[in-house]
């Protein structure tokens, strides 16, 4: 029964030229369907127009020379899933010893280093996550630490190289971690945190070293102005501060120029982290997987933090132990509520319509008023928000990226399948002609064929 | 506790009012449901069941109910029998990140030697029936689970016995016929087998060796089993059921033949490339317990795996059933959505429904017994809210032996104590 496969040349360069192609891509026309714009509109018997890799334009009766027609009769269209949470590329399938590349567990404090520089393109995960629609992805070092480094956005495009993967512009992320792991990894190897006292000590020592660090280049910044304008340059000019690594990843931090995500699951924590936030001048983008964050669903609306969360994962530790379904819906509810849907799962992010759906069902039976439109919020503006790239994807109003989903019926459903995922405006996934040979390298010619 | 005080009674339900004191002797009617029987009567639209002594009387239309019987108006919403949760640690894991809380591996070794076999260990032994994952997972329509043991880090291949739990708090829990032992086989169970497939199936051939000695044989002073272990074992080789985890295709053929050569009924748990023996799986009726959702490989063995399988198998013959790999205790109820997604991908819905229902219990020894709605089965039903496989839909009640089960738990109450003030 074992299969090896043998496939021709040719489909494998026409697949290598999907990446290569979408700049100069004709325009792609979907009419006729019924649209979730990721503003939190929807719109009945819509067209929508990808023109050079942006979107054209959207509403009844488009028109465009030259573009390939698709009737979408009946079937849904979205802007392209977001997950702000993965460990696809650093967590690889398969989860040999040798793909552990998540946790930089020998130092809680280890901003120094980046995701971006372990992500293994070809993890099979990125080729089943574009099956489920996804075309943006945040892959973030694990939770083992109290800061663990920098987190890349990357496009789910198939790539030989990670740089071909990033978001051109995305700022960087860093992750953070509260809680068990941090206290368990080290109180483990007998060294701090082995409390959550120890936790919070450990940041708080980290960005007052970066504000003292801070300094140093403020200081140098003005020492150097000076010497600049001085007439007569009699002695040498002023010598820049060492970088280091560790402590630039927390000033960009504190200057803004790094979103701060921060793995939390109790509401307790939340609120001691948002002190801290405080103390140091930093904004909090979004506290991840907070099973608990229904029970401060007000605050976090209140101070602008989004919570990206698991509809029902639940359980598999104490601090996971409060879960309520209608978490993401509780979070949602306030004014300037911002509920994200994230997967943190190789299995989860080919689904996060359905994590959507689920919770969208729970929200709704608990009596708030929910409808797809405002759901699909979670995996597309809300989150392209928190990784600060909401000017460009997350939403299908002109003008934008052309990452969209057609899906084959109404997305919040268990049947629901992408028929078709467009990312800069080029079909990378079709369900209808799906690819002979799988993405991965690893997967290639191996017994029975890729995941499917 | 009275659980029946305790149920709340959804307002489409109000047909009717469920008091304390509820005995099993007062007939049950549900007049207009969408019957998923999971039997060869298929789907019975606009059917009614009716339950008497926690069994079920009778299946048809046009049901009536003796006087003093609840009558619920199921207003052609889906009915169908309780759900499996698949292979779990229900009872015997509360939180799984606290060894206290945990009980589903027997850590019996001596400093420095790695862990005996202990096919004696019984996991049932430790079940709670009042934990909370079963509350939160009855709730969501599962009626019954298999409790299994674990394998741990540096566990052992023969991981000792398990059974199927009826998920509705009673104490004794797990009828007899479904009892089961545990066989872990693959990369996850190598560190107390030599770090070698091979020594794990010749770990397992000297334990059938001391069970049933060969008449000729004198005991030497080597010894894997204890004497409780052997008496066990034996009982498991004269035709007992065995469930082996295992994924990768050449591992499940050496079950195969393991299982033939000593007289056991194989199970397989897992099966990531069940495919790619299907046809043998098929003529021996071997039965495989797999996860929808996989199609990713996590380890070598799994390389190949789609979420086409469980179509595949079906198609093929093989007897299925569904359980849930990433926390198949906690979001066991996860099984459903993974069925639905099956059957997104070319498996048929009443087989998709039958791996959760009529699959499982056959396989575990239940057949007769649980998972379809006939007349002389156990009267555990689930009426949904919509597609019983649609992750929208939720269950709106569940009955265990004709007994309405509280849909309120520890999640429902948290949910309560802090919903927004102003939706």
């Amino acid at each position: 029964m074992t299969r090896f496969a043998c496939w021709p040349l040719a489909s494998i360069l026409a697949a290598m030229a999907i990446a290569a192609s979408s700049a100069h891509a004709a325009p792609t026309l979907i009419r006729n369907a019924v649209i979730l714009d990721g503003t939190g509109q929807r719109i009945d018997g819509s067209d929508l127009l990808l023109q050079d890799g942006r979107i054209a334009a959207i509403g009844p009766g488009l028109a465009a020379d030259g573009a390939e027609i698709i009737d979408a009769q009946g079937r849904w269209v979205t802007p392209g899933l977001i997950d702000v949470h993965s460990h696809l590329g650093v967590y690889a399938s398969p989860a040999v010893n040798a793909h552990q590349d998540g946790n930089e567990a020998t130092d809680p404090v280890t901003a120094g280093v980046w995701a971006e520089h372990a992500v293994w393109p070809q993890d099979p995960g990125f080729e089943t996550a574009r099956a489920g629609g996804v075309t943006t992805l945040q892959v973030l070092p694990g939770s083992a630490n109290l800061i663990g480094g920098r987190g890349v956005t990357l496009r789910n495009v198939p790539a030989t190289t990670m740089q071909e993967m990033k978001f051109p512009g995305a700022p960087h992320g860093l992750k953070m971690a509260c809680g068990e792991n941090p206290k368990r990894v080290y109180g483990g190897k007998d060294r701090a945190p082995s409390t959550r006292m120890g936790n919070v000590a450990g940041y708080r020592q980290a960005f007052a070293d970066a504000q003292d660090y801070r300094r140093q280049f403020e200081k140098y910044d003005l020492e150097r102005t000076a010497y600049e304008k001085k007439k007569s340059k009699d002695g040498p000019p002023p010598v820049p501060p060492k970088r280091d690594l560790r402590l630039e990843t927390l000033v960009g931090a504190m200057n803004g120029d790094i979103q701060v995500h921060i793995h939390c699951y109790r509401a307790d924590e939340m609120a001691v982290m948002l002190d801290l936030a405080r103390e140091f001048g930093f904004k909090v983008a979004a506290f991840h997987h907070g099973v608990e964050a229904y029970k401060l669903a007000d605050r976090l609306a209140q101070e602008g933090v989004c919570g990206a969360l698991w509809a029902d994962w639940w359980g598999f530790k104490m601090e996971a132990f409060d879960a309520v379904w209608e978490n993401i819906a509780f979070v949602d509810a306030p004014a300037n509520g911002c509920a994200i849907v994230h997967s943190d799962s190789a299995e989860g992010i080919q689904r996060l319509n359905q994590e959507a759906a689920k919770a969208m069902a729970r929200g709704q039976r608990a009596g708030l008023e929910i409808p797809p439109e405002r759901a699909i919020r979670w995996l597309t503006s809300n989150a392209a928000r928190a990784l600060g790239i909401a000017d460009r994807v997350g939403t299908l109003e002109p003008g934008k990226i052309a990452d969209v989903v057609l899906w084959n019926r109404d997305p919040f459903s268990v049947y629901a399948l992408a028929d078709r995922v467009y990312l800069d405006g080029a079909l990378v996934f079709d369900r209808m002609a799906p690819p002979r040979e799988p993405a991965s390298d690893f997967l290639l010619g191996q017994p029975t064929g890729g995941a499917r | 506790m009275n659980r029946a005080a305790r149920c709340t009674i959804l307002p489409a339900l109000l047909a009717v009012s469920l008091l304390p004191g509820l005995s099993v002797a007062q007939d049950l009617l549900i007049r207009g449901a969408t019957v998923h029987t999971s039997s060869p009567r298929g789907t019975i639209e606009e059917g009614d069941v009716l339950v008497r002594n926690g069994r079920i009387a009778a299946v048809g239309t046009g049901l009536a109910a003796a006087p003093g019987a609840i009558v619920i108006e199921a207003r052609r919403r889906p009915l169908t029998a309780g759900l499996f949760g698949g292979i779990t640690a229900f009872g015997v894991e509360e939180i799984s990140g606290e060894p206290s809380t945990v009980d589903n591996s027997p850590m019996v070794r001596a400093a420095g030697e790695s862990l005996e076999p202990r096919p004696e260990f019984d996991v049932t032994v430790a079940f709670n029936a009042e934990s909370v994952p079963i509350s939160v997972n009855r709730a969501e329509g599962l009626t019954f689970a298999v409790v299994a043991p674990s394998a741990v880090t540096g566990g052992t291949v023969l991981a000792g016995q398990g059974a199927v739990a009826r998920l509705d708090g009673r104490i004794e829990a797990f009828p007899a016929p479904s009892r089961t032992l545990f066989v872990n086989l693959g990369p996850e169970a190598t560190s107390a087998s030599g770090m070698s497939r091979a020594a794990q199936f010749m770990l397992l051939d000297q334990a059938v060796r001391e069970a049933r000695p060969p008449a000729t044989a004198r005991d030497g002073d080597f010894q894997l089993l204890t004497p409780n272990g052997r008496e066990v074992l034996a009982r498991y080789l004269a035709g007992g059921r065995i469930a082996f985890s295992v994924d990768r295709a050449t591992d499940i053929r050496q079950v195969l033949a393991f299982a033939k050569r000593n007289g056991a009924r194989p199970v397989i748990v897992g099966g990531a490339q069940a495919t790619q023996v299907a046809s043998l799986l098929a003529a021996a009726k071997v039965p495989v317990i797999l996860d929808p959702l996989l199609n990713l490989p996590g380890t070598f063995d799994q390389i190949g795996v789609a979420l086409d399988h469980a179509a595949r198998l079906h198609e093929a013959g093989v007897s299925i059933a569904f359980t849930q790999l990433v926390d198949p205790t906690h979001n066991a109820f996860k099984v459903r959505q993974a069925a639905g997604v099956a059957v997104a991908h070319g498996l048929p819905w009443d087989a998709a429904l039958a791996a959760l229902t009529s699959g499982p219990a056959e396989i575990f020894g239940l057949g007769t017994e649980l998972g379809r709605i006939a007349p002389g089965y156990a009267a555990d039903l689930v009426l949904w809210s919509g597609d019983p496989l649609e992750v929208t839909s939720v269950a709106e009640q569940v009955w265990i032996d004709g007994l309405p089960q509280p849909m309120r738990t520890r999640q429902t109450e948290l949910r309560d104590r802090y919903r927004p003030r102003t939706p």
